[in-house]
């Protein structure tokens, strides 16, 4: 399942620096890539931002090229209603199957659907996706991100 | 062993110390004003130095001497007998200027050709050199001494890597000789290029000197080419590299039948018994052009006189701990930047890369130092993970150094790669203050 599931997610080190996160920014945009979906994590000193893109390899060799720390990880997607609860029901599910969240976070489209994206120890991924599965959680395939 | 004497009885080797020592007291004495009245001010004559102890009795030179003497006053013979001059770069004022007559050319291709013979190197080696060709003793200091041997040398010179690390494979290097930060340099830019290091070349050894690194970088460059770690020691005012060589056993050897080791403290001058760590100095007891009398290096080591495994009956050095001038105080503390690369260099994750910056706080000196963050080092636990980091160095740093040191990660490729000698330390404190 893991093969099917698995969103690569680009994680880029940044120092805590004016213009920093520009720099990255346009990096993407001048290649012509779209981000998807992201999550900032930061530190006094440094930050880390995670993001999901069209286009995984592009970014992560345009980011290489321009000297960014860029670190690929497997991620997964699931698909839920747009009302309360449904967060909650997912985050139950891994809960159950004693899943720990690294991290996750979502984002709400033009649909009445909101997409969640969390980040599993890699080791615990395969469960976590059969648990979903079984408890008739939306998986949500890389397509949907990727073009 | 190149060179029998290299093994010789001591009773043998000190014999010929004495007689050389002899002789250049008497030359320099005769020849160079400067030592005539250096000696005379000690009120020593060349007739008094008769036993190799009496060396102690001998005034100090200076690199400033030299530079007070540019560029040619304290060569000890003609000009028109020297037969090449090699010159510092001279970035803090004038220049030092170092000249080798014929005679002097063939010490040096000696002493190197006993350092390439610690690794075997011969006919049918392929040696690529990427030290410095020009005033810098390096290049051409390697260069002579692997023809002798009866190697391909490829003279490349600094620079260029990408096009560098093509003629090592395509030429079959089998010997590397550069900087020790240039050959990690060389690793890392090969594995941004797509070369497995230790797979796509054919070298065997590596040769490497001119600045000092720590156990970890050599480490590091074992691992990444998958070779075998000769170092080789000296200096442009003595003759060049050559001076000392690893042999197999990792024993840093004096090439003694030329030059005399002593250690010495360097705040009093005084000679330390052996086994102490001090400063180097070395005379040079063959040399026609500019022969040098107890030398202040600056370098800190020890002597070892027990014998060595390989038979070699010369006095041996531990690896250069760092320059008396490169010795940092902090707070009150002696810190070596080679005790930082130490550290860097256990904890895995990151880049040998670093910056040490120092600055005042209020009346307290604070020593941070930058470290380069890679892809490995992000590891799967995000912030959390660096911040371990972090936090593990700062622990690692007080428990080596004794001080609080203060990590801070940054991207990498910020810190500034050296070509040649690594610039390492960026001390804020005086500019501070003026």
């Amino acid at each position: 399942m893991r093969q099917q599931y698995a969103v690569k997610q680009l994680s880029i080190f940044l120092e805590n620096r004016k213009g920093r996160l520009l720099e990255v920014t346009r990096t993407l945009s001048d290649a012509g890539i779209n981000i998807r979906a992201l999550a900032m994590a930061e530190s006094a000193e440094f930050g880390i931002l995670r993001i999901v893109v069209n286009n995984p390899e592009k970014a992560k060799s345009v980011l290489a090229a321009n000297g960014f720390t860029v670190k690929e990880q497997d991620v997964f997607a699931v698909r839920v209603d747009d009302k309360p609860g449904s967060f909650c029901k997912v985050v139950e599910v891994l809960s159950q199957n004693d899943i720990n969240i690294d991290y996750t976070y979502a984002f709400v489209g033009e649909s009445a659907q909101a997409v969640l994206l969390f980040k599993t120890p890699d080791t615990l991924m395969e469960k976590a996706l059969s648990a979903l599965k079984d408890a008739g959680i939306v998986l949500v395939e890389p397509m949907f991100f990727y073009n | 062993m190149w060179n029998p004497i290299e093994g010789a009885s001591r009773e043998t080797i000190e014999a010929l110390q004495l007689r050389r020592l002899r002789e250049t007291v008497t030359r320099v004495y005769h020849l160079v004003p400067f030592y005539k009245a250096k000696f005379d001010e000690a009120g020593i004559t060349p007739s008094d130095v008769d036993s190799l102890g009496k060396l102690t009795k001998l005034p100090f030179t200076l690199k400033q001497d030299l530079r007070n003497h540019y560029p040619f006053g304290l060569f000890a013979t003609p000009m028109n007998q020297i037969v090449r001059i090699h010159s510092s770069s001279g970035t803090t004022g004038k220049p030092t200027v170092v000249g080798y007559t014929a005679h002097d050319m063939d010490v040096w291709v000696e002493v190197m050709a006993r350092t390439f013979k610690m690794g075997n190197v011969g006919p049918g080696d392929v040696v690529h050199n990427a030290y410095g060709y020009g005033l810098f003793t390096g290049g051409l200091g390697f260069h002579y001494a692997a023809e002798r041997v009866g190697a391909a040398v490829v003279p490349s010179s600094g620079g260029f890597t990408k096009r560098q690390l093509l003629l090592m494979k395509d030429f079959g290097a089998t010997v590397l000789a550069c900087t020790p930060s240039f050959a990690l340099h060389l690793s890392e830019v090969a594995r941004e290029e797509g070369y497995d290091s230790r797979k796509d070349f054919k070298l065997r050894a590596g040769f490497f000197g001119a600045e000092p690194a720590s156990q970890g970088l050599r480490n590091a460059i074992k691992e990444a080419w998958g070779i075998e770690y000769y170092e080789a020691y000296g200096l442009s005012e003595i003759i060049g590299p050559g001076v000392a060589a690893t042999c197999p056993c990792g024993n840093l050897h004096v090439a003694e039948d030329h030059f005399l080791p002593e250690i010495i403290n360097p705040d009093t001058g005084e000679v330390l018994p052996d086994g102490e760590d001090g400063e180097l100095v070395l005379t040079t007891i063959s040399k026609q052009g500019l022969p040098i009398i107890r030398y202040r290096t600056k370098d800190i080591t020890r002597l070892h006189k027990e014998p060595c495994k390989c038979g070699r009956t010369m006095v041996y050095i531990d690896t250069i701990k760092g320059r008396s001038d490169d010795m940092l105080i902090v707070n009150g503390v002696n810190v070596f930047p080679s005790q930082v690369e130490h550290v860097l260099t256990k904890v895995e994750g990151i880049t040998p890369n670093y910056v040490i910056v120092l600055e005042k706080k209020g009346v307290l000196d604070r020593l941070e130092v930058w470290v380069e963050v890679d892809e490995a080092t992000m590891g799967d636990g995000g912030i959390g993970a660096l911040e371990g980091l972090k936090r593990r160095l700062e622990n690692e740093m007080l428990n080596e150094l004794y001080i609080n040191v203060k990590i801070k990660l940054v991207e990498p490729k910020t810190l500034e790669r050296s070509m040649g000698k690594a610039q390492r330390i960026l001390d804020k404190r005086n500019a501070d203050k003026q």
